[in-house]
């Protein structure tokens, strides 16, 4: 590292627009993904570079010749986002070291680069460039943002998918009750690979989430964040409603918010008389199914008591 | 390859071809290098990480999980405007496919060694061309070498021009025939590379001082244009390529200059020529001089360069052959071998068409006999216009009897 350049000032060099997130992306209206992004880049600031996988928020935001980020930014494919911003990082490690002059670059320590997949391209297709970026220990933030399918490609289902949903892929039908899995716990999964820091937020709660990327950012080594964002399109409801379902999502239990850090603990949003998760399922046209038979209660009851159980691991309940 | 005269200050030393290509990488001074193990190259791979736990290396060397995240890695790196290196051989290069296809959509200038082996199944670990031509179509250049030293030479060249025209570089050799031999090869020295390579400079990068939106997506009024661009880069890298042959020659002695740099030939003038790829030229060599010998006009043409297609130089170094004999380690089920396939399309607009016979051979490290080259030859002479769809490619290694039986007897 460059003593030299920790010492400088870059922040007069750096002169861009107001907003990072600008608008006139395409998302639409309702959008909790596109709330996540307003709040990563307000959080990060300027000195950032943004890795993307292929996914709505890209698609949405980067429609050539014209581009949504005020920060640097780069896509690539559906599944190597986090290889993408490990790739970057192992690069600006080499110039502070090898020549630092090279371009007009940031000390590295100094630069945010943060991936930022959907649920998708992170806890399926994109895993194992997010295991490896985990465990080789480069010092990226991962952000998932979490709207429960893969929406870009017209609502299929993925392996944040609640138990009961009906999407393209997992319908409900006479002998289905929609998707038959619980969410696949990527916090534990971070976690288990040695993350110091990791998180999970909701954009109901953008104090909190903006804070915790501040957290993330200011940390060495990988850092995973999971931020929970309705999707109107997908779920199937008014689009004004965002922000109350994902506090609701919160308030039952199903979307746990807390902190761990060097695998344990440390931090949990605890909810007083959490609410039956039936009330955040009635919301909603993906899980309309549920209330019509026998099948669909069976269902509901299963998914609460996995809620119970998770809720009882983490001491949710205040 | 033409005969290089020595530099006075090079070193010969003899080493294996995987630890000498890994010696002109690091020549090259490479910022990142990202590569995961696949036998033939793996020793490519073991000998750049020995570099840089020595010190002798000063890269970030990024131990990452699979090819996949080897060329995704090495894609941030470049988009940071890193100079990135990495190697890989057949089932690694597949599952480097996607990220490598959107390098060349992204104009990012990595290298990449190719120790080119055959693609299951069934499962074989040996020399072939069918991982290289599957990439074909991506927009990397690509090359192929005859030896050790060529491999070296290529891979200070391709970073050469792929900086020049932001493409990536597919730098090809044979598997085992070249990554396992022990061959004499000079190493270029630090003071010739830094004069023939100088630190990349490159036009736009993720400076977080500068934002850029880099990987949009295109709608279709604009995704033509992209590939376009890489036409065009492919297309002027023929005359980069052949500037940088000179400067190359200036800097190190080697002579690559011969047709651009992009055909190497023996005996290019002879009546029937023979067209091959790679290690297999050696051998070939040999067989041309017995056959001449006995008063056979035969000869080599040898492209070096197989993207960009050395179109002219194709026509002017086969169009007035009396025919044309290509030997390939690849085949396009369905049609007939791609390299084939390719130069009669080229020879299409050219005033002659000599016919030519493509012959099958040598795959998946199935030696090459001088006995069978003689043999490809008389064929060769005997080609004659016009040739059915079964008359125009022969295998001639294809042992019948496994095919009657199912049994290796
Ligand atoms: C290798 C590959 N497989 C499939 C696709 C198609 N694809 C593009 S985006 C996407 C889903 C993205 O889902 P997610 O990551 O959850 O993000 P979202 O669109 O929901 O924001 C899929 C399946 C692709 N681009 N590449
Ligand atoms: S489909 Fe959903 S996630 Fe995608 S842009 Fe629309 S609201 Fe946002």
């Amino acid at each position: 590292m460059s003593s030299d350049l920790q010492d400088q000032d870059f922040t007069d060099e750096v002169e861009h627009g107001e907003e990072l997130w600008n608008p006139g992306h395409r998302a639409c209206a309702g959008c909790g993904p596109a709330l996540a992004m307003k709040y990563i880049t307000e959080a990060a600031g300027e000195n950032t570079i943004i890795s993307q996988p292929t996914g709505c928020m890209e698609v949405v935001s980067t429609p050539y010749p014209e581009s949504s980020w005020g920060t640097s930014y780069i896509h690539n494919i559906f599944e190597n986002a986090a290889s993408v911003a490990s790739g970057i990082e192992a690069a600006y490690k080499s110039f502070d070291r090898r020549d630092p002059d090279h371009l007009d670059v940031e000390d590295s320590d100094d630069l945010n680069i943060i991936a930022v997949g959907g649920d998708g391209a992170t806890a399926d297709i994109g895993i194992r460039a997010l295991s490896g970026m985990m465990e080789r220990g480069h010092d990226v933030t991962y952000i998932m943002y979490d709207n429960e399918a893969y929406m870009n490609t017209g609502v299929q289902r993925s392996s944040q998918t609640p138990l009961g949903a009906s999407t393209t892929t997992s319908p409900a039908g006479d002998v289905s009750i929609g998707n038959d899995t619980n969410k696949k716990d990527m916090a534990s999964i971070a976690a288990d690979h040695g993350v110091g820091y990791v998180a999970t937020a909701s954009i109901s709660n953008p104090r909190d989430f903006k804070q915790k990327v501040e957290e993330a950012i200011s940390r060495d080594g990988p850092k995973f964040l999971h931020v929970y964002s309705p999707c109107p399109v997908g779920w199937s409801y008014e689009s004004s409603k965002t922000v109350e379902l994902a506090e609701l999502a919160v308030e039952t239990g199903l979307f746990p918010v807390f902190e761990m850090e060097d695998g344990e603990i440390t931090d949990v949003n605890k909810i007083r008389d959490r609410k039956p998760v039936r009330e955040w399922l009635e919301t909603q046209g993906r899980f309309k199914h549920l209330f019509d038979d026998e099948d669909g209660e069976e269902a509901i009851e299963e998914l609460q008591a996995w809620i119970d159980d998770r809720a009882e691991d983490l001491g949710l309940d205040a | 390859m033409a005969k290089a005269e020595l530099n006075p200050s090079d070193e010969q030393q003899v080493m294996k071809g995987t630890s000498a290509v890994a010696k002109g990488v690091m020549a090259a001074d490479p910022d990142v290098i990202s590569a995961y193990p696949i036998t033939p190259q793996t020793g490519v791979v073991e000998k750049l990480s020995e570099l840089v736990a020595d010190g002798e290396l000063d890269s970030e060397f990024i131990k990452v999980d699979s090819e996949f995240n080897a060329a995704s890695t090495c894609i941030g790196a470049s988009a940071a405007g890193a100079r990135a290196f990495s190697a890989t051989s057949s089932q690694g290069l597949k599952l480097m496919s996607e990220p490598l296809f959107t390098a060349a959509g992204m104009r990012l200038p990595i290298v990449m060694a190719v120790a080119n082996r055959s693609l299951s199944a069934p499962l074989s670990i040996w020399a072939d061309h069918t991982d290289a031509f599957a990439e074909r179509d991506g927009g990397m250049l690509q090359f192929h070498a005859e030896d050790v030293q060529e491999a070296i030479d290529h891979v200070l060249m391709g970073f050469r021009v792929a900086e020049q025209v932001n493409l990536p570089v597919l730098s090809n050799f044979d598997g085992f025939i070249l990554t396992h031999v022990q061959e004499p090869a000079d190493i270029p020295s630090e003071e010739e590379v830094n004069e023939f390579l100088p630190p990349r400079d490159p036009e736009f990068t993720l400076d977080p001082s500068d934002p850029k939106t880099m990987g949009a997506y295109a709608r279709p009024e604009h995704w033509t244009e992209a590939r376009y661009e890489i036409q065009a880069a492919m297309m002027e890298s023929k005359d980069v390529w052949a500037k940088t042959v000179e400067e190359f020659k200036e800097v190190f002695g080697r002579d690559y200059t011969e047709y651009n740099g992009m055909i190497d030939t023996y005996h290019g003038d002879a009546d029937y020529r023979l067209v091959a790829l790679g290690s297999m030229c050696g051998t070939i060599r040999g067989v041309i001089d017995q056959y001449r010998e006995q008063g056979v006009d035969v000869g080599l043409v040898r492209p070096r360069v197989h993207r960009p297609f050395p179109t002219e130089e194709i026509r002017a170094a086969l169009g007035d052959a009396e025919a044309v004999g290509v030997l390939t380690k690849e085949m396009s089920p369905g049609y007939e071998s791609a390299l084939a396939g390719e130069i009669k399309g080229t020879l299409y607009h050219a005033e002659n068409q000599p016919p030519i016979k493509s012959f099958v051979i040598g795959m998946a490290g199935r030696d090459i006999t001088a006995a069978e080259i003689g043999a490809m030859i008389e064929e060769t002479m005997e080609a004659s216009h016009p040739m059915t769809f079964d008359e125009q490619e022969s295998w001639p290694q294809l042992r019948e009897e496994l095919l009657q039986t199912g049994g290796d007897n």
